[in-house]
């Protein structure tokens, strides 16, 4: 059995699992040090169903804890960016277009040095070394404590951000170094920005996964941890200690893959419906479909790999008001606004004095909460307008969300869904599995391991086949080394695109390939 | 009238130049920030308007070419682009006396905005292609007898080379990418130079405020919540670009990719959001045809713009997709866009289109509207 844990920013939410049966489930408050919320969900699941800690083959772990240290800005370590690209490159120098406060948060420093390559491997310049260090010696002199190493077309060849790693490494002996060609893809400015607030992050996260670590083994666990990433795939301890980035959109991936795990399907629409926002994504081959743009986390443009997630502002808080009649239909306007954390003292069903979306599903008989008496004397027909406003809404959301005209399956999950209908307009029927309110631990403990290829080939006449077999391979082998047991390992999502302007057929090729988890038992088997 | 442009004004300039790009152009985020920072560096561009200029003074415009995937991870240098001007200056042994876009859509209308900053040069409110196209000969300039040689291109360590082919333009365009190429892909130009006189008769006039009219139209129409098309159209009325039409209100059902010769084609299809409209783009790099059930409602050089729905931000060739609801507008271009001249270089057969050119405000067509 393995158990899977989110920790949201409200609630720690843990499941006990059997293959994929859902043997205990259990919702608790998230704690300020994190690791006391989840020693008390793995106490719950123990509560609910006992089990010994040594039948435990895996512990998953989904948190936001590090994209809301970005966000708040705190426990950022010291941190220097080191761009190998001169003499390009010079004109827009690291974290040009940060917001200052992170800045300063990150006392962030730049350092440009000779290297980088071309996009078909060629070097820029090749890299000095005596730079280097001499970079690597200011950085020391200034307490800086973490380093961010980025060189132009790092995706295609890693080569010089390894030497400088080893350079750095050889002068700083205590700092942590972070690779851009480890945790972004091309398009410069967005790769190295996620690698320095990769680099800022390490700290905390040594830190949290070692909280994680010993509340685990704490229960009397011996089974290796995993953390959620942001693709829906795992990572081992290790591997997040140094890469924290990749938990950034590990919660929205999580509920979508609980959603697919417990709905039985892998293409499907996911309606998480939260108490203040209803995020909508797509399932592809049950991975998330990853957004296309650039995304902006904490005012940073970042191009980390991320679900394909829009939201609407409606949840089970939102509130409900009357807008006006046109001709004979009422106008009522749901959302964006949320009585949020408050529902269970504002609510009309729990004594409050405001209408929200929980009141008005009470009222259809959709849901029993507080005290369904409260709302009885609601108007039916303004509770059928608001419920038609949430239908459609959703359903608008849904129809964007579509990529071909093929039908779609939507798969309702989260506490709020109870306000969705069993039909949507142009999706057809709405699915609500069983356990469907944590679905995000489901996600979390069900993840499998992962690894991609993102690069731009010289694709030769008649040589198509050879070169996209070759990055299949290259994902398949990088998941088997993370962990993957070989014959589970299958290609998920692969994607070319040819660029204009450059010769040889330049195209850029993109390869993912998950398999299961390699498993053992506690004596190794 | 001349003006003064800072740091305020990139981003309304930014998104006019980027629905000018009508999908292609490239993205205008890294020249945005070039230009920032030179304005940070050196203070605010004189942005000089054609009647300023005088007859002889030199003008040397510059611009960027290759990939914008390139673009977007091999930053520049930031010394390239003045680097071409000073090359060409030196091989014509005469001192520019303003730079100028050779095309306002995209990227390449911020790239002389960077010399100007650089140099303390003005930068002609005026550009050579009134839109974006993917090709150096595609050029009113061209047209109209001002020849792109001599040509200087520049890459980041400095070196430059003047590209020299008399009258062929199309020659020095394809002599000019192969050393785009052994650069790493992209390089920085200085070409047509040309006097204040020839600026006059053969460039499309105040196109970099054109850019920033719209950029702001489109912003202001979004904060009071007011149509950003309906503003549009209000905002061009008094302008070169005259006339809009509302071509086409729907949602994609299909887009079609491939690279031929290093350009990237294609077409996409919609539907009307009534069912009973059909929509098809043609498009390489940038849109080029909008067909509405069959019928060519908007040719280039006419510009062929598609809009996010709501909001009427310009959506690129290469973020179209499927399911995204768009607005579809086709503008009229200057007069000196459309002359039999003009057209034999960059008109529909130019591109190899089967489809003639038709003014986009001809007929009496009715747009498909919900």
């Amino acid at each position: 059995m393995r158990i899977g844990i989110d920790v949201g920013g409200t609630n720690t939410d843990a499941v006990l699992l059997d293959g994929r049966q859902v043997l205990a489930a259990v919702k608790t408050g998230t704690t300020a040090d994190v690791t006391s919320g989840i020693v008390a969900a793995i106490a719950g699941l123990q509560e609910q169903r006992a089990f010994e800690p040594a039948d435990v083959r895996a512990v998953m772990i989904g948190t936001t804890h590090f994209i809301n240290a970005l966000v708040e800005a705190r426990r950022l370590a010291p941190t220097a960016a080191l761009r190998l690209s001169l003499p390009a490159g010079a004109s827009l120098p690291p974290m040009v277009d940060w917001p200052g406060r992170l800045i300063e948060a990150v006392s962030g420093r730049s350092y440009l040095v000779h290297g980088g390559h071309e996009f078909d491997g060629r070097h820029i310049a090749e890299l000095d070394e005596a730079e280097v260090r001499r970079a690597a010696a200011d950085m020391g002199a200034a307490g800086v404590r973490s380093v961010a190493i980025t060189s132009v077309f790092s995706p295609v060849n890693a080569e010089f951000e390894t030497r400088a790693a080893e350079i750095v490494a050889a002068e700083l002996p205590d700092a942590a170094i972070s690779l851009s060609s480890e945790i972004g893809r091309i398009g410069l400015l967005e790769r190295e920005n996620a690698t320095i607030v990769n680099a800022a992050l390490r700290e905390l996260a040594a830190h949290i996964v070692d909280g994680l670590a010993s509340s685990v083994s704490g229960a009397g666990i011996t089974a290796p941890l995993y953390l959620s990433q942001n693709d829906g795939t795992l990572m081992d301890v290790d591997f997040a200690r140094r890469y924290p980035v990749a938990t950034f959109a590990s919660g929205p991936t999580n509920s979508m893959r609980g959603a697919a795990v417990l709905s039985g399907l892998d293409i499907c629409a996911v309606v998480d419906v939260g108490g203040t926002t209803s995020d909508v994504g797509v399932l592809r081959h049950g991975f998330p479909r990853e957004a296309t743009t650039d995304v902006t986390v904490a005012g940073i443009r970042t191009n980390f790999r991320m679900p394909d997630v829009l939201s609407i502002g409606i949840g089970g808080g939102s509130l409900v008001r009357e807008a006006r009649k046109v001709r004979e239909a009422r106008e009522v306007t749901v959302g964006p606004d949320s009585v949020g954390y408050e529902l269970t003292s504002r609510a009309l069903v729990f004594g409050g004095d405001t209408l929200t979306a929980t009141d008005i599903a009470v009222a259809a008989g959709r849901a029993e909460i507080g005290d369904p008496s409260l709302v009885a004397h609601l108007d039916k027909e303004l509770v059928a307008a608001a419920l038609r406003r949430v239908a459609d809404d959703v359903a608008d959301v849904v129809e964007r969300m579509r990529t071909s005209a093929e039908p779609l399956p939507v798969v309702a999950v989260g506490g709020g869904s109870i306000l969705l209908p069993d039909e949507l307009a142009g999706a057809g029927e709405v699915r609500r599995p069983d356990h469907y309110a944590v679905a995000n631990a489901i996600g979390a403990a069900i993840a499998q391991i992962g690894g991609e290829v993102d690069r731009v080939y010289a694709v030769e006449p008649g040589r198509r086949d050879a070169v996209v077999d070759a990055a299949k391979q290259e994902a398949v082998d990088r998941a088997v080394a993370a962990g993957a047991s070989p014959s589970t390992v299958q290609i998920v999502d692969f994607d070319e695109v040819p660029i204009p302007y450059l010769p040889g057929n330049a195209t850029r090729i993109r390869a993912k390939a998950v398999g299961e988890l390699q498993l053992t038992d506690a004596k190794g088997r | 009238m001349s003006w003064e442009l800072t740091e305020r004004d990139l981003p309304d300039l930014a998104r006019g130049a980027a629905l000018l790009g009508t999908g292609g152009g490239g993205d205008p985020y890294v020249g945005r920030l070039l230009v920032r920072q030179a304005i940070r560096e050196h203070g605010p561009i004189t942005v000089l308007d054609p009647d300023d200029l005088d007859d002889d003074t030199l003008v040397i415009p510059t611009a960027q070419m290759g990939a914008p995937t390139v673009v977007h991870e091999k930053l520049p240098r930031g010394t390239e682009p003045v680097a071409a001007l000073r090359a060409l200056e030196a091989h014509l042994g005469r001192k520019a006396g303003a730079t100028m876009p050779i095309e306002c859509g995209g990227v390449n209308s911020m790239i002389p905005l960077v010399v100007a900053a650089r140099t303390g040069l003005p930068v002609v409110d005026a550009d050579g292609m009134g839109r974006a196209f993917p090709e150096l000969q595609m050029e009113t300039f061209a047209v109209y007898g001002v020849p792109g040689s001599p040509m200087a291109v520049a890459g980041e360590r400095g070196e430059t080379a003047v590209i020299d082919t008399g009258a062929d333009n199309a020659h020095m365009e394809w002599l000019a990418r192969g050393l785009t190429i052994r650069l790493g892909g992209v390089a920085h130009i200085a070409e047509y130079p040309m006097s204040g006189a020839q600026v006059k008769r053969t460039a499309v006039p105040r196109t970099l405020s054109l850019a920033r009219t719209i950029g702001r139209a489109l912003g202001q129409a979004r904060d009071r919540a007011a149509d950003p098309v309906e503003a549009l159209a209000e905002t061009l009325r008094d302008t070169l670009y005259g006339h809009l039409r509302v071509l086409f209100r729907g949602k994609v059902t299909d887009v079609e990719r491939r690279t031929e010769a290093g350009f990237a084609r294609g077409r996409a299809a919609a539907v009307s959001f009534d069912g009973r409209h059909e929509l098809e783009l043609v498009f390489q790099n940038e849109h080029l045809v909008a067909l509405v059930d069959g019928e060519a409602r908007c040719v280039v050089p006419d510009l062929v713009c598609v809009l996010e729905a709501e909001q009427a931000e310009p959506i690129t060739t290469e973020s179209l997709r499927y399911g995204q609801r768009i607005t579809v507008v086709g503008i009229s271009t200057p007069a000196l866009m459309r002359t039999p001249e003009a057209l034999a270089v960059f008109g529909p057969a130019a591109f190899g289109l089967p489809h003639p050119f038709r003014p986009v405000e001809e007929g009496t067509w009715t747009a498909a509207r919900p």
